[in-house]
């Protein structure tokens, strides 16, 4: 599958690692729901080396569409809420 | 729901704004290069406006270190005047600086990481959006409309995922920026309007540091002169 992390770029993992992807995502949903901002954090940095490490990294010259994003590291709790709000945090 | 899904949700609705909608294949090419184009030009301001902010902030940064290590002479010229009072004043001073200062490195470095970041989005759009050209140009060369729209649809929607993506790192130091805009605009109003160089010169506890060294000084020089003229009277005798 094609991941996206924003602000690194596109990574192909293989599907054997998407039980532990899921298994850490929610895990993140329950941080968020929780408000425990130090664990949401930890999580989204597992996940995002986790990709990084066993991943592949895709050329950036390749134009091609993501299965999974993965949001940037320093995203805040507050920001986490918001995705879920359906607000989204990118706003226009 | 995961968090990963909704992620990716957000940035489909953000993709799906971006795309427009896709009527007249060909059209739909050329709008989205010139897209990209103008997202590439907004990039790269982004990059000229964090760099001028990090300057500003380093001139403020020198500033401060200026008053800081002139707060620190006024303290030694204190101790030295035996005015261990004034000495503890500065020093106090100086320590509300410090505070200031240890903030503006803070922020110093915040920007630099958001340099960095809008760099390298630079560099991976630009690389994309030449790729996204060449493709563009072959497929209206090579394909009849019908056939063309598969493939502009996957290149319209690859790329678009990437201008999302670059476009929130924009906004991201963006905002950034702007509050330490208002942040760096309240610093320099301080140091202009004297409530920080009210710590050093020309203030009040310059100008009794100023006076105890001076005094000390003169007593200095009186005890020099008594002792001369002490051995100038032993030796008359």
């Amino acid at each position: 599958m094609i991941i996206r992390i924003l602000g690194i770029g596109q990574f192909k993992l293989d599907d054997r690692h998407i039980d532990s992807l899921n298994k850490i995502d929610n895990q993140i949903v329950e941080h968020v729901s929780k408000g425990r901002e130090k664990e949401f954090r930890a999580d989204l940095a597992r996940i995002i080396s986790m990709i990084q490490e066993s991943g592949e990294a895709i050329d950036p010259a390749e134009i091609i569409s993501s299965d999974i994003i993965v949001p940037p590291a320093d995203m805040t709790l507050e920001e986490a809420r918001q995705v879920f709000c359906g607000e989204g945090l990118i706003k226009g | 729901m995961g968090f990963l899904d909704r992620m990716s949700t957000v940035v489909q609705s953000k993709m799906e704004k971006i795309m427009g909608r896709m009527e007249d294949p060909r059209e739909t090419l050329d709008l989205s290069y010139e897209k990209q184009l103008k997202l590439l030009q907004d990039v790269k301001r982004g990059v000229a406006e964090v760099t001028t902010s990090k300057k500003r902030m380093e001139m403020q940064k020198s500033k401060l270190q200026m008053n800081l290590d002139k707060l620190d002479s006024q303290a030694r010229d204190a101790l030295q005047a035996g005015r261990e009072d004034l000495a503890k004043k500065a020093l106090e001073n100086k320590a509300a600086l410090q505070g200031q200062s240890e903030h503006l490195d803070q922020q110093v470095a915040d920007l630099t990481e958001q340099q960095q970041k809008l760099v390298a989005a630079e560099s991976r759009l630009a690389t994309k959006v030449e790729s996204f050209r060449t493709r563009k140009e072959s497929i209206k060369a090579q394909y009849s409309a019908a056939e063309a729209q598969v493939r502009i649809t996957e290149s319209v929607t690859g790329i678009s995922e990437e201008m999302a993506d670059v476009g929130m790192a924009v906004q991201k130091a963006e905002e950034k920026t702007e509050n330490m805009k208002a942040r760096s605009a309240a610093l320099d109003d301080l140091l202009e309007s004297g409530t920080l160089t009210d710590y050093t010169g020309g203030d009040e506890l310059g100008r009794e540091i100023a006076q105890a060294k001076a005094k000390s000084s003169v007593d200095d020089e009186l005890a020099r002169m008594k002792a001369e003229m002490n051995i100038e009277i032993k030796e008359l005798k």
